[in-house]
């Protein structure tokens, strides 16, 4: 018996959207609490498919867990959630039996499936893998289970935008609104006016979240201003900055919540179109919103004439077909409009001629999301959180080389430090931190002195940082900053548009020069090593030309990863340049190969291949490389048998 | 799915529907044939070099028939730092061509894509629609050796 089945349509809508000053009885509120999964008649299994679960291998685990019910004959039921936060813990299988608090478990591989579910359903609690048990007010808790919000991950966490991520089932409405869900929007349109929706936004301080944190209260302000008959809202996912994910998350685990954004944003501008940009790239999340979307048309939610309020509002879902330069606004709104990606030149800026020429407001998706809580709990509830230039919380995804990978929601104030060391546990395998990548290929390389820095605007902006859409990694000794700087610049002349020459050519010139620093010359004069550096010294000058005189955010932003380094690691370049050598052994052609003379049989293997003939010795006794004829091609490392060929 | 039929539901449709459009042809026939941009044109009266010029913009679009096994290399931060420069090596001694570019016998090909988002598994390659995570350039050899066990079989 689904729970979902019992009531109708007709009732959620009547009941708990629009009439809500009558209480309600309580088996009406036993069935909110059955919708909401307060209370379960049956076991219930969470499993998390979103694709981080996926990749994690979440689907082999969910065929396990289905192979096994059937073997056993148990009723139940499995609800498949998208993504906690916690990604390097997949696949995360939650379950829940009636009459007590659900419980949650980390790396559930298919070999875990059966005394997982075999404890678990004789009501015992296996001790591997426990992630934590989360709050009821209706059940008694476990014993000698710790809580999810005690968990180190999720302790200094407050979720405003993730708060169903990872627990509801992401595409279905009834849940959603069992627990609250478009009311806000239902609020906004039935008692407010859009100048009020304007105000109440504006009071509670709310910032962009798509990386310059405009006041979004501001914003809308200025599209409105301009007359009009129409105007255009656009919801920004074409996040495809490396290492941040954050955007595909919230839609792949929580669609309706940001509809109801959109919903929100599009009545408070005046827009009676509003369209959601999602990158191609994230399948799952077009595939979960283009459901979500057509829930919430059924429900009456999106439409003409919303639940007869007289609003009209219809979103429409369009792919970004593939370029990181469609994240920018202005290139943005020329992908919709069937054109090549290219920025314009603003001003005018969007809020004033946008999309059809018409005032168009652009957000992110973070930036939406938060919408429905503040007018759910007011804006000076939501202006509690954060810092006095900061309000709020802010999405971040951490990654790279520490211990928790994932997703997290921390409210402005906290320091760098806090969230690597504490949420994110450290690094991985003592190794030691090295550095600290802050806001994508636009971003800055912080080393550790500089992780207390606060993470609110207006103190980043102080330092010179930015947070970017908020990708952080996190980089250890193994990691070559050379390398990282090399990276991103590789990406920024890949994804570069081409319109203006600083960017187009100065990109291009940039990856040259740290090429050639990662390069061996073997034969190289002291005087060429002069001349290369020479390169370095104009590449400061160079990437504050292409800042001042980019058109578009990118080429902007793109010196940035370099400069950072420059700042912070330039003995790691100075090292390149004149040593030839990376100490964290990245660098292919600045490696060396030594050999491990207790390893070596003196099999000749080796010697044979070396093309450079670099390697000495007497068959049968150790052989030797000399160094400075060593080219770092690791063919020794591949034909050695007996592991005696390491790097340095 | 003819291209007439894929156009006849777009009836009436501007500029701003072209992109859609070119998903969808790309979507039913695999590629972007130069006979679908001549025809896209006549239907949105565009001249076909700006359908062209919209179209090589984007990454997703591709104008020669696909292989069966599309292996894309997740270019995200996190993979290049666990070491998808690797396994983009060995790809390339495996298959023998470079990035990009077809194999000999039209069943491969294999390039870098942008970040796709699955960090805590890096790094990750994605073969057609499936992942795999974690891997090594030693896995390289066995990955290729079981889609062409495939091909064989089928
Ligand atoms: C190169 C470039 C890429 C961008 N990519 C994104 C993106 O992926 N997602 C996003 O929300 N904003 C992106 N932006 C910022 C947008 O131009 C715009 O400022 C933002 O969507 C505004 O949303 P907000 O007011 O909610 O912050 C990008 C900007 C530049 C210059
Ligand atoms: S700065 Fe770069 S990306 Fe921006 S418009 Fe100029 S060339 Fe294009």
């Amino acid at each position: 018996m689904k729970p979902t089945d019992l009531f109708s349509k007709e009732w959620l809508i009547k009941r708990i959207l629009l009439d809500t000053s009558e209480s309600l009885s309580s088996e009406e509120n036993e069935m909110l609490a059955l919708l909401r999964h307060d209370i379960v008649e049956q076991p219930v299994i969470y499993i998390g498919t979103s694709s981080c679960g996926v990749v994690a291998g979440a689907l082999k685990t969910l065929d396990a867990i289905k192979k096994y019910l059937e073997k056993h004959k148990i009723e139940t039921r499995i609800v498949e959630v998208g993504c906690i936060g916690l990604c390097s813990a997949e696949p995360i299988v939650d379950i829940q039996l009636p009459g007590k608090p659900r419980l949650s478990f980390s790396n559930v591989m298919p070999s875990d499936v059966e005394i997982l579910l075999g404890d678990l359903l004789h009501h015992t609690v296996p001790a591997n893998n426990i992630i934590g048990q989360f709050r009821s007010k209706l059940h008694e808790p476990w014993s000698n289970v710790q809580f999810i919000d005690e968990h180190p991950f999720f302790k200094y966490q407050k979720r405003i935008v993730l708060i169903n991520c990872g627990i509801s089932d992401p595409i279905n409405i009834e849940e959603y609104i069992a627990k609250g869900g478009y009311r806000s929007y239902l609020k906004a349109i039935t008692s407010y006016t859009p100048e009020k929706v304007c105000q109440i936004v504006d009071k509670s301080g709310l910032r962009g979240r798509g990386g310059r944190g405009f006041y979004v209260g501001a914003k809308w302000k200025i599209a409105r201003e301009h007359s009009s008959d129409q105007r255009y809202l656009i919801c920004n996912c074409d996040e495809s900055d490396p290492g941040a994910f954050m955007n595909r998350s919230v839609i792949e685990s929580d669609p309706h919540l940001v509809i109801e954004g959109i919903a929100i944003a599009a009545y408070a501008i005046g827009a009676t179109k509003a369209y959601i940009h999602i990158r191609k790239a994230y399948e799952k999340a077009i595939e979960q919103m283009t459901i979500a979307l057509e829930q919430a048309s059924k429900y009456g939610l999106t439409g003409n004439n919303i639940l007869g309020s007289g609003v009209n509002m219809n979103i429409v879902l369009r792919s970004s077909a593939g370029a990181y330069i469609s994240g920018e606004e202005t290139a943005l709104i020329r992908s919709i409009e069937g054109k090549r990606a290219t920025p314009n030149h603003k001003p005018p800026f969007p809020t004033q001629i946008g999309l059809f020429e018409k005032p168009t407001v652009v957000n992110n998706v973070e930036t939406l999301a938060t919408l429905p809580a503040i007018f759910n709990m007011g804006p000076q509830w939501y202006a509690e959180h954060g810092t006095a230039s900061s309000k709020g919380t802010k999405v971040f995804s951490i990654s790279g080389r520490v211990k928790n990978i994932g997703l997290i929601e921390i409210p402005f104030g906290l320091s760098l430090k806090q969230v690597v060391f504490d949420i994110a546990g450290g690094t991985k395998d003592n190794k030691v931190f090295k550095a600290l990548h802050l806001g994508g290929p636009s971003g800055f390389s912080l080393p550790e002195n500089m992780l207390d820095t606060v993470i609110d605007f207006e103190e980043l902006e102080k330092q010179g940082l930015s947070i970017g859409l908020g990708g952080m990694v996190v980089m250890d000794e193994d990691t070559c900053m050379v390398d990282v700087a090399r990276f991103f610049i590789h990406f920024m002349k890949k994804e570069s548009c081409g319109k203006c020459i600083p960017c187009r050519e100065g990109s291009r010139r940039m990856s040259d020069i740290i090429d050639n620093i990662t390069r061996n010359l073997s034969y190289e004069t002291s005087f060429e090593t002069l001349e290369r550096f020479k390169g370095v010294m104009q590449l400061e000058e160079m990437a504050e030309i292409i800042k001042i005189t980019s058109l578009c955010g990118l080429g902007k932003s793109a010196p940035n990863p370099i400069l950072s380094t420059l700042k912070w690691f330039r003995e790691e370049y100075e090292e390149h340049i004149f040593d030839r050598k990376c100490r964290a052994g990245v660098c292919q052609s600045l490696r060396k190969y030594y050999i491990d003379a207790d390893k070596c049989t003196g099999c000749t293997a080796c010697e044979s291949k070396c093309p450079t003939n670099a390697i000495f010795g007497t068959p049968l006794n150790p052989y030797y490389i000399i160094e400075e004829k060593c080219i770092g091609c690791g063919i020794c490392y591949d034909v050695c048998r007996f592991s005696a060929i390491f790097v340095k | 799915m003819e291209i007439e039929t894929i156009l006849e539901k777009y009836t009436g449709s501007q500029r701003d529907n072209l992109i859609p459009i070119l998903e969808e042809i790309q979507e039913e026939r695999g590629f972007i044939s130069e006979e679908a941009i001549v025809k896209v044109s006549r239907f949105l009266k565009l001249p076909a070099s700006k359908i062209y010029g919209v179209a090589t913009f984007y990454d997703f679009f591709h104008f020669e028939r696909q292989p069966a096994y599309h292996i894309r290399v997740c270019n995200g931060i996190n993979c290049h730092l666990a070491g998808s420069d690797n396994i983009l090596r060995k790809l390339e001694e495996e298959l023998k061509v470079k990035a990009g570019q077809l194999t000999r016998d039209g069943i491969f090909k294999y390039e870098l894509t942008g970040c796709l988002g699955a960090c805590n598994s890096a790094p990750v390659i994605k073969i057609n629609d499936e992942f795999y995570s974690g891997i090594t350039a030693d896995d390289i050899s066995q990955i290729i050796e079981e889609c062409k066990m495939k091909i064989k079989e089928a």
